[in-house]
């Protein structure tokens, strides 16, 4: 690993462990609203200052990573074991079964990823409970994400099927199933970590995305996505510069995310 | 070359009849399906209730449904947004123009500021070189296509310009690494021996046969550029079709969203479509060359 790679990996460690430890970090809750200081400057009571409701900024932008964060590799992780499930068996299957699972994969792939999200997203309720919609928003990423990765591990799958040490495994008569846990799958671990990793800042962009048009997480709760929105207020981003926080940790881990990931050998497992 | 216009063509219109079948499917299943609100005016008597409902009576069988839904596809009715009040065709002609006008000058800025920079970057081939764009280029993917836009619209800029930047680092990173490779070949290395000018070496040796990978990076281009056009449109509020698909999706109107979608997918498609015959044409005309 290079040493850019490692000072990314060090900073995504310290972010990650911020935003678990937000309770500690954070001063108040990222919804309580102090009515005495709305559209606060940074001070020692708020580092960050505070919102127009009156709720400290460096609150809100730790529990905001820490869901942004946390969600973004479940939906990762959703959507790689779809994509493992059905781009596994359309290479195991073969044949015709194949050919369609194969087309039904490029039809899903000539379906532009934030069209779907929207007419998906609208067939489910808007009006929810912030925690519901961050159910809904990350099971939507993680349920509709999979198209790229499945085409991927079908392609790897079928590498590996027809690699020499499988057919003299299935010559030797090893079990379809002792063939799928002891040979397939630990070959293919890389494909499916790689496949996760790539997924991340992509989830991550989607919800700050879906944020910023107002169909992601619902207030109160905050995540990237929705501290976004704030920054439509350009004068108010002009006066209170620190606003611009939650781009600037954006940039930085998704950039970082990006320099760990740079060399597909060297992601981290 | 003819085969591969008819698995194309093919495709398109397997796309077609699944996506307007899947999008049916979702309009049917959508929220408020079948319900008329005028129901719900207490002036009215059964009997204009019992006429209502039987308007929407069609609609519960369901393979009628979706004949209905094809027939009308097939004369290019695509149904009514509730929540405009117009009927979709005549909102999609209406801004699709606008749309695709701000696509064309994304691709062709992003595209044109990815491969200049990728060739420049090529030429001088000195360490560090690459260090601005590809720190630019960094930034522009670890940044979403909404906070672009409403970084480019506090200078003043107009929407297209996000969708060039959303192009760009793609075109960058890919003809940066796809030229610097070809540079490497022995073929490269053998003209540069024989004393060929370092313009010609590069037009001909190294930019040449990279054509064709280059050009399949224009259907990817052009998906990119239509995901990217929802948040920038509604950002820099122009009225085109990614801005009306956001109003449709807050209004829950699916089946204009669902029209969209569908009609976004064909045009990918077509774009992709494209792209390959390109790439058919190319490669034997290269061959040829080459042999």
């Amino acid at each position: 690993m290079k040493r850019t790679q490692k000072i990314a990996l060090g900073f995504l460690a310290v972010v990650a462990l911020a935003s678990l430890f937000a309770g500690v970090l954070a001063p108040s809750s990222y919804s309580e609203q102090f009515r005495d200081s709305i559209s606060a400057a940074p001070s020692a009571r708020f580092p960050l200052g505070t919102d127009e409701l009156g709720r400290d900024r460096l609150a809100r932008l730790l529990y905001g990573t820490r869901i942004s964060l946390l969600l973004a590799p479940a939906a990762a992780l959703l959507s790689t074991l779809i994509a493992a499930v059905i781009g596994g068996l359309a290479a195991y299957l073969g044949g015709r079964w194949e050919l369609a699972i194969t087309s039904g994969i490029d039809l899903f792939l000539s379906l532009p990823w934030l069209f779907l999200l929207l007419a998906v997203r609208a067939l489910l309720p808007l009006n929810t409970s912030p925690v519901a919609s961050v159910m809904i928003t990350f099971l939507l990423l993680g349920c509709l994400g999979w198209a790229t990765p499945a085409r991927i591990i079908r392609a790897g799958t079928r590498t590996l099927l027809n690699a020499d040490f499988l057919l003299e495994a299935r010559a030797c008569g090893v079990s379809s199933a002792r063939l799928f846990w002891r040979h397939l799958l630990p070959n293919l671990r890389p494909i499916l970590l790689a496949q996760f990793w790539i997924s991340v800042p992509v989830f991550i962009l989607s919800e700050a995305n879906l944020g910023l048009l107002g169909l992601g997480i619902a207030e109160p709760l905050p995540s990237w996505g929705a501290l976004l929105r704030e920054l439509e207020n350009y004068s108010a981003v002009l006066q209170n510069p620190w606003m611009l926080a939650p781009v600037v940790l954006l940039l930085a881990v998704v950039g970082c995310l990006q320099v760990v990931l740079r060399t597909e050998d060297q992601i981290p497992c | 070359m003819l085969a591969l216009l008819l698995r194309q063509v093919r495709r398109i219109l397997v796309t077609a009849l699944l996506g307007g079948l899947l999008g049916a499917t979702l309009v049917r299943l959508g929220p408020g399906f079948g319900v008329d609100e005028r129901e719900l005016d207490n002036r009215l008597s059964e009997e204009s209730r019992q006429a209502i409902r039987a308007e929407h009576a069609q609609d519960s069988n369901i393979a009628l449904f979706y004949a209905h839904y094809l027939a009308g596809l097939a004369h290019g009715d695509l149904g009514f947004s509730r929540s405009l009040n117009r009927p979709v065709a005549e909102l999609l002609k209406e801004r699709l123009p606008l749309t695709l006008g701000s696509l064309a000058y994304g691709i062709l800025g992003g595209a044109s500021l990815g491969l200049a920079l990728a060739l420049l970057t090529v030429i001088w081939r000195a360490p560090g070189i690459d260090l601005a764009p590809t720190l630019v280029a960094g930034a522009c993917l670890a940044l979403p296509a909404a906070v672009i836009a409403l970084l480019l619209l506090w200078m003043g800029a107009a929407g297209r310009w996000a969708i060039a930047l959303v192009v760009f680092p793609h075109v960058y990173r890919y003809a940066k690494n796809l030229l610097m490779a070809t540079y490497q070949s022995p073929h490269v290395l053998a003209a540069e021996a024989k004393g060929l000018s370092r313009v010609r070496v590069l037009f001909a040796h190294v930019c040449a046969p990279a054509v064709p990978q280059l050009a399949a990076l224009a259907g990817i281009s052009v998906s990119l550029a239509f995901g990217a056009s929802i948040p920038i449109e509604v950002i820099s509020d122009t009225p085109g079709i990614g801005q009306l698909a956001w109003k449709a999706a807050l209004d829950r109107d699916l089946p204009l969203l669902v029209n969209i979608t569908v009609l976004v997918a064909l045009m990918t498609l077509v774009a992709n479509g494209l792209a390959d015959l390109a790439l058919a044409r190319w490669r034997p005309a290269q061959q040829t060359v080459a042999a």
